[in-house]
């Protein structure tokens, strides 16, 4: 059964690039997040928990989001539009990362309910759409029932490669060149980017 | 047999490495924490905390068999004529890192009558230096199990002020990055009284001595840079005491201090202001603090 082809080539490739960089974006988010949390709250496991618990548990459901979200009208822009999503939902993650972390450290005294919480406030919703992005490029990619579990495969390992490189990159070098802000906001500068090219891509094909 | 190749293949390979120290080291406790494993070893008369599988790098805290009363290792002594030397007897003193509270009871001795608060993450380590060490907490000498930041932010919220604040919570192994930052350092300073100091066990080499050198620096102004193996800094927000100053401490405490092992007159010359790092070093801060990768 042939379904019919959304994407041209160059879309395509797109396509996966988009997924190949909202995977760099939630690890790089991650880790920073680590840094963030830690005046507060300290560094422990369980402050780590807390952080990988909250991305785990929005990203799960920014899956389900983004696959209902794939089945009207699907399009390269709106794809586009949930990278942008989670790249200006980052933003209050500066100004909050200060006096608000500390007000809820003083509000929830157990540093593991506390770093929770902190978590919750500062990644939840980004993370969450950072999740639609992977089913919504699926849904964009599969133009046929027989290849929808090789591109659902390929998806995964650039997606998942992509947070690889976000991981090793953040935590080896970008944390010794730049600062946290200064690295939150590039990564945010990219996604805009990313997602205004994303959106001239639907144009032309229009 | 597939289970002991690991192990095995290790001990090989440490035994190589150096036969004599491992020949004499004898473990004598051992227990996993949240954090690392701490351990207990004997070896040349002295026991040592470490959190490695030997302690031929990064002992914790030492103390004699024979003599547990002194200082084992050298930047214990500097952390004490830090503490003593550079003011007025401290009343209420906070310490944050307890190892084998070697320093807070060697403190609890010639001070009485100070109140000691101890920060220690770890409740092992804690458990570990009361049965292996001789530490003794209670209502004097409290023992605080929570992160060192999150401590000084509380106690600032409740107004709490320290005579002497020292810090000792890096291993060699791992600095918890957010206790060497310029926004730490400031949070303690307001945690000082107006003539409180701040005695700090840091780093002695690597690419990080003149980065943490800058941040304290940056904070501090002027401050003693105490250095031999290991390198102790002595800042005081009411300005330094003066040489003939810092001797008059010295002679007032050099009996009690000489029970540990310590000869204030190999620790006065100690006592040095003059930079021997690069100034232009980036301050660590909370945006900025890769303090592990610097520490290579």
């Amino acid at each position: 059964m042939k379904a019919p082809q959304l994407l041209s080539g160059r879309a395509v490739a797109l396509c996966y690039l988009v997924a190949f960089w909202s995977g760099f974006f939630v690890m790089g988010v991650e880790l920073l997040g680590g840094r963030l949390l830690a005046p507060n709250f300290g560094s422990s496991i369980y402050v780590w928990g807390a952080l990988i618990t909250i991305f785990m548990l929005s990203l799960s459901l920014g899956y389900l989001a983004g696959g209902r979200y794939s089945q009207r009208n699907p399009s390269l822009a709106k794809l586009g539009m949930l990278l942008a999503a989670a790249a200006l939902t980052t933003l209050p993650v500066l100004p909050l990362s200060g006096s608000t972390l500390e007000d809820l450290a003083i509000a929830i005294p157990d540093p593991r309910f506390g770093s929770l919480a902190a978590a919750a406030l500062l990644f939840f919703v980004p993370t969450f759409f950072a999740g639609m992005v992977s089913p919504y490029c699926v849904r964009l990619l599969v133009d046929s029932e027989e290849s929808s579990g090789r591109r659902a495969g390929q998806l995964y390992f650039v997606s998942t490669f992509g947070s690889a490189a976000g991981t090793i990159l953040t935590s080896f070098y970008l944390v010794l060149w730049l600062e946290l802000n200064t690295i939150i906001l590039s990564m945010i500068g990219i996604s805009s980017v990313l997602a205004v090219f994303t959106g001239v891509m639907q144009g032309k094909k229009a | 047999m597939k289970i002991c190749t690991g192990p095995g293949l290790i001990a090989a390979a440490l035994l190589f490495a150096a036969p004599a120290a491992l020949a004499q080291e004898k473990l004598v406790h051992s227990e996993r924490s949240q954090y690392r494993e701490v351990r207990v070893y004997e070896t040349n008369g002295e026991r040592c905390m470490c959190f490695t599988i030997s302690c031929r790098i990064g002992r914790q805290s030492c103390i004699e068999l024979a003599n547990p009363h002194r200082f084992a290792l050298n930047y214990a002594r500097m952390m004490m004529g830090g503490t003593l030397l550079t003011g007025e007897a401290p009343k209420r003193i906070l310490i944050i890192g307890l190892g084998g509270g070697t320093i807070p009871s060697a403190l609890r001795e010639v001070l009485p009558n100070a109140q000691i608060d101890v920060v220690e993450i770890d409740p092992a380590v804690t458990r570990v230096a009361r049965k292996y060490f001789g530490f003794q907490d209670g209502p004097k000498m409290k023992v605080f199990e929570v992160d060192g930041r999150v401590y000084v932010k509380r106690a600032l919220r409740e107004g709490v002020k320290y005579d002497a604040i020292l810090l000792d919570a890096f291993d060699h192994e791992y600095i918890p990055e957010h206790l060497l930052t310029q926004e730490f350092l400031t949070e303690v300073k307001s945690l000082l009284t107006p003539t409180g100091v701040l005695v700090g066990n840091t780093f002695s080499s690597s690419k990080l001595y003149d980065h943490e050198s800058t941040t304290y620096a940056s904070v501090f102004g002027k401050f003693f840079n105490l250095k031999a193996a290991n390198r102790v800094i002595v800042a005081r927000p009411a300005g330094l005491p003066s040489e003939a100053q810092l001797r008059t401490r010295a002679l007032e405490y050099e009996l009690a201090l000489r029970s540990f092992g310590v000869n204030v007159q190999d620790v006065l010359p100690l006592f040095s202001t003059t930079p021997d790092w690069d100034t232009k070093a980036r301050v660590l801060t909370d945006q900025y603090s890769p303090a592990n990768l610097l520490n290579r």
